[in-house]
């Protein structure tokens, strides 16, 4: 223990030789919301502070969630403990066990624990949890009462199972159910008493409540509703045997679970003189009015709201780690939550403001005999409150609706037939990972199966998508199984998931999500990444392989003609203007306008093929030819003698226009839609986008260029041309959908230079357009593009403007040879 | 045991970014941090072999260019919970030169 005495005055120590020290950190209460601010500090400031962790319990830090399937017999303590004493100790973590703090000395700075050993801190961060609440009524001390909090309880309950019989759970909520329903599986005779008229009134309305009290019933379980306890009777040994109510009935009772609520434990904090008000008062930085003195987890009182579920003391976590590093960012602004019965073979959700008011609306499906029953409340356009019986398949989407505050006229009408109603063909796999089988492949990319996924998240204590794609990779290639994923999560946890919100940090370098970054560079007008990042507050000096692509992006789609482009913040493959295979080769794909080509440009590649050994030549899926397995010291002597330019085949940027061969040839061609198509390509060639940017034109509506499936899909009619945006052929196909019709050819340049330059501006780094238009609305792109004539032709001008110049990548390396030295390597 | 072997100016490689050095047996990544440190590893990837000289290079890591593995240029490991290492060479910078010790 270190010795005590006065710490200097400043957060830094040092030490008579003048080295610097590091600070202490100091935590009390070892458990969900306190290890979790302690992983979060550890990724960002790993060397930041000494830590001592104090916990009143004897375990290290477990699932207190995962309690419940214990009791159910459905896992064992040793699944549930999420950090291994071996992780403390890798981590030189200080750990106490069973040690309770009863004294914090704010003024020396040393917390005092029950059994003796004390603490220094700089820091000091308190996480007490809560406790449940126990009605004050006459008996609540007798042997066999207890609360429902810790694995110590867990075990009184599965062992007076072993010798007693009736088991009686006050309190209908979330925990008492799952008392009572393990209670159950544990061979006890279980009835439930709630004082209120149905069940889990706080998260349910009544026609759910009683669906499931009816499910509830059947597994065997008895309730007594709209019951008052008056009091508990002793046997002669001391023993509860019975609980008598209000209304004189009396039942038989040798243990008596009391469920009726928790209740922030801030007593310690209190007695220390740290402003408390039903819990300890913290700001949006989960400071106490002690500067000195952080909390997080169920003690807190923010803005005046506790919280009992996991979701949000995690958001706390995250915030009040990026103080304790120092940071100073990252504000807490309060959580919406949803819960979930952890009772097997039941489904049930709920979120929000699920009882409505008198100006909400409210929209519902019963299905009494199929056992299921949605309803949505919705007020200004957007989901306020949902309640989920039987099917809870869409819970997280409308959760995710909810959070986002999300406008949901446009897919009203499907809203309450769920996602899949939308045109999803399954890929978000949301309904399909319950029938699946363990073994079972869930992530095709990377060969993960379902087995896998819920182990990893049991035994390494996973709570978000991103967790779960680091762990196993599952969902993070070609992220088509993120949904299923989440699926996945969501059933392994039950109400500790919460699905994220989408508008999240670029990535771990910064708190700051794209439309922020985008804003921040337009503003301060940032021209350089340096800048950029030095005046956002960049956690990390130079960022990472997701910031730096994006950023320089950013930068180029804002500020074109006046921003520094940097190379090294580009994907290979733009960095050397061509794609890279799996054996460090490179394909050569050139430009062949509209999909046209010569005898000339012909002879041509085959020539360059023959000089080169090119071991594939292929028709690529976007009408061209490319050139596969090519070494990247022959690329520029190649592009040389093809003196053709690039087709962008490697870009985020444009890529193919794909043509058919239109009224030039075709018997049923309304318009040229070759020659439309040339113009397009060349018209927009060069252009960088937030990804790749795919055209297609065809020549009338039997559309053998598959402009359906395009980003912008054009296709001639008899009286001018229709315009498609949004589709997609790729990882999960979409159709395109109608923007407009327009009369001439310079209209559809105007029409769709405009579209792709408002998602050029406004997109993430990284969406397809149909992305960026399920994020916006397609009312909104409507409004941008067809209704606003003036807006169009500013930012088709805009875009003229960025791409004024631009010059065929190919012939600038080939000409400057000796500035691209990247294409040598060194011998010795 | 050869000694330290002269490479190549150290400003002909750019600032996070790297060379390749090509010799008989296999290839080396010599890659230049934003503060001139100088770091060498074989120019492959323990996961599949990919060109890590290739690759976007940022602190003191580098993200292969084929499936983003983040590799240390300072130990050569994969970082967590991906896992493999790959060689690693020594190296100093001496009147504006990068040398090798092979
Ligand atoms: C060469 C080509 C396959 C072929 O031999 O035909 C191809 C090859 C690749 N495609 Fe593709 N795609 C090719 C046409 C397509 C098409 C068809 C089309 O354009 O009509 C699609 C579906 C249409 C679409 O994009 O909507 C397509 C959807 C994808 C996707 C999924 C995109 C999505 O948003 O869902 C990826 C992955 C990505 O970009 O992240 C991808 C990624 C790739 C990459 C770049 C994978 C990679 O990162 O290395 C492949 C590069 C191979 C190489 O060495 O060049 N490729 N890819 C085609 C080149 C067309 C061209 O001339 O430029
Ligand atoms: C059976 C059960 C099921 C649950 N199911 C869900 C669910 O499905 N979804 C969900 O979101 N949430 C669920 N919860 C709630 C969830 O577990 C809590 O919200 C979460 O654990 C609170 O975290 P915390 O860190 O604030 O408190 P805790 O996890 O309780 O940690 C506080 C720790 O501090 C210790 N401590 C207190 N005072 C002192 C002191 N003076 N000195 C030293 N140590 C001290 C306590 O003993 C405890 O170990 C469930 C809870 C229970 C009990
Ligand atoms: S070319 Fe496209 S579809 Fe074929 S393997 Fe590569 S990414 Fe997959
Ligand atoms: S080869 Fe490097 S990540 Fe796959």
């Amino acid at each position: 223990m270190e010795k005590l005495g006065l710490s200097p005055p400043s957060l830094f120590n040092f030490k008579a030789d003048n080295t610097m020290q590091k600070m202490k950190l100091v935590v009390v209460g070892n458990g969900m919301a306190g290890m979790r601010t302690v992983e979060e500090l550890l990724k960002i400031a790993p060397d930041f502070y000494d830590i001592t962790v104090f916990g009143d319990e004897p375990y290290p830090n477990y699932n207190r969630i995962m309690l419940s399937p214990v009791l159910a017999n459905e896992q064992t303590i040793d699944d549930i403990i999420l950090n291994t004493r071996a992780w403390y100790q890798d981590n030189n973590i200080k750990l106490y066990t069973s040690a309770r703090i009863n004294k914090i000395d704010r003024k020396n700075r040393i917390v005092y624990a029950e059994n003796g050993f004390s603490a220094e801190y700089d820091r000091l961060l308190l996480a007490t949890g809560s406790k449940p609440f126990m009605l004050p009524i006459p008996g609540i001390n007798l042997e066999g009462v207890l609360g429902y909090r810790d694995i110590k309880d867990t075990n009184d309950m599965i062992n007076a199972a072993k010798t007693h019989k009736h088991a009686v759970v006050i309190g209908a909520g979330l925990l008492g159910l799952e008392a009572a329903n393990g209670l159950k599986i544990q061979g006890m005779d279980v009835t439930v008493v709630h004082k209120n008229a149905w069940l889990l009134d706080r998260q349910l309305d009544q026609t759910a409540g009683q669906m499931l009290q009816k499910n509830l019933e059947a597994k065997g379980l008895n309730f007594l509703l709209q019951k008052n306890t008056e009091q508990l009777i002793a046997n002669s040994q001391g023993r509860v045997q019975a609980v008598r109510f209000k209304d004189g009935v009396e039942i038989p009772a040798d243990l008596v679970v009391m469920a009726v609520g928790i209740r922030p434990n801030f007593s310690l904090a209190e007695s220390a003189g740290i402003y408390c008000n039903k819990g300890i008062v913290v700001n949006d930085t989960m400071q106490t009015y002690d500067p000195r003195v952080y909390a997080v987890g169920e003690c807190v009182s923010h803005r005046g709201i506790s919280y009992g579920l996991v979701a949000p003391l995690f958001e706390m976590a995250k915030v009040c780690a990026t103080h304790l590093a120092n940071f100073g960012i990252g504000q807490y602004k309060g959580s919406v939550t949803s819960t979930k019965l952890k009772v097997t073979g039941i489904d049930l959700f709920s979120a929000g403001d699920f009882t409505g008011r008198d100006d909400s609306e409210e929209i519902v499906l019963h299905d009494a005999v199929g056992g299921v029953y949605k309803k949505l409340v919705i007020k200004d356009d957007k989901i306020i409150g949902s309640v989920l019986y039987g099917d809870t398949t869409d819970g997280s989407w409308y959760f995710q609706m909810l959070r986002d505050g999300k406008a949901i006229h446009e897919i009203r009408d499907h809203l309450m037939f769920g996602q899949d109603s939308l045109g999803n063909t399954g890929h978000q796999g949301q309904d399909k990972a319950a029938a699946m089988s363990n073994e079972m492949e869930v992530c095709g990319c990377n060969g993960v199966c379902k087995g896998t996924i819920i182990k990893a998240i049991q035994d390494k204590g996973l709570f978000t998508i991103d967790d779960v794609k680091k762990q196993t990779k599952a969902g993070s290639s070609c992220g088509s199984c993120v949904g299923l994923v989440e699926q996945i999560l969501a059933s392994t946890l039950g109400g500790g998931y919460a699905p994220p919100s989408t508008s999240k940090a670029v990535c771990g370098c910064t708190e700051k999500n794209h439309e922020e970054v985008r804003a921040e560079i337009r503003n301060n007008k940032y021209l350089n990444i340096p800048d950029a990042m030095r005046g956002m507050e960049w956690r990390t000096p130079n960022g990472c392989a997701t910031c730096r692509p994006a950023l320089n992006y950013y930068l180029l789609s804002t500020w074109p003609h006046e921003a520094v482009d940097d190379p090294q913040s580009r994907f290979i493959n733009e960095r050397v203007h061509a794609n890279i295979q799996k054996d460090g080769t490179y394909s050569v794909i050139p430009r062949m306008y509209g999909g046209v080509t010569s005898p000339n440009q012909l002879r041509k590649i085959a020539d360059v093929a023959d000089k080169y050994a090119v071991p594939m030549v292929k028709v690529t899926g976007g009408q061209r030819i490319d050139l596969l397995g090519v070494k990247k010291e022959d690329l520029v002597d190649m592009w040389k003698d093809l003196d053709m330019p690039s087709g962008y085949a490697y870009a985020k940027g444009i890529r193919t226009v794909k043509t058919c061969v239109g009224s030039e040839f075709c018997r049923f061609g309304t318009q040229d839609s070759t020659q439309m198509g040339i113009d397009i390509e060349k018209a927009f060639d060069h252009m960088w986008a937030p990804h790749k940017v795919k055209f297609a034109v065809s020549g009338c509506p039997r559309n053998c260029a598959e402009s359906g499936i395009k980003d912008v899909g054009i296709i001639g009619v008899d009286s001018g041309w229709e315009i498609y945006v949004g589709g997609n052929g790729g990882i999960k196909t979409e159709v395109a959908q109608f923007l407009c019709k327009v009369k001439s050819h310079d209209e559809v340049l105007e029409y769709s230079g405009a579209f792709i330059q408002i998602y050029r501006e406004e997109a993430r780094y990284l969406d397809r357009t149909v992305h960026w238009i399920a994020r916006v609305g397609l009312d909104y792109v409507k409004q941008r593009v067809v209704e606003d004539a003036e807006g169009r032709k500013a930012a088709y001008e805009r875009l003229l403007y960025a791409l004024q110049g631009a010059v065929n990548p190919w012939a600038e390396r080939v000409e400057n040879r000796d500035k691209h030295k990247e294409f040598e390597t060194i011998t010795v | 045991m050869g000694g330290w072997v002269k490479i190549a100016a150290i400003d002909d490689i750019p600032r996070l970014g790297a060379r390749v050095l090509r010799r008989e047996e296999a290839e080396i990544g010599i890659f230049r941090l934003e503060d001139d440190r100088i770091f060498a590893i074989n120019n492959a990837c323990p996961h599949k072999g990919g060109p890590l000289s290739q690759g976007i290079v940022y602190g003191d890591k580098v993200a292969c260019p084929l499936h983003s593995w983040k590799i240390s240029l300072v130990d050569g490991k994969a970082e967590e919970p991906d896992m493999g290492e790959t060689a690693c060479f020594n190296t100093k910078v001496e009147d504006g030169y990068v040398y090798l010790e092979l």
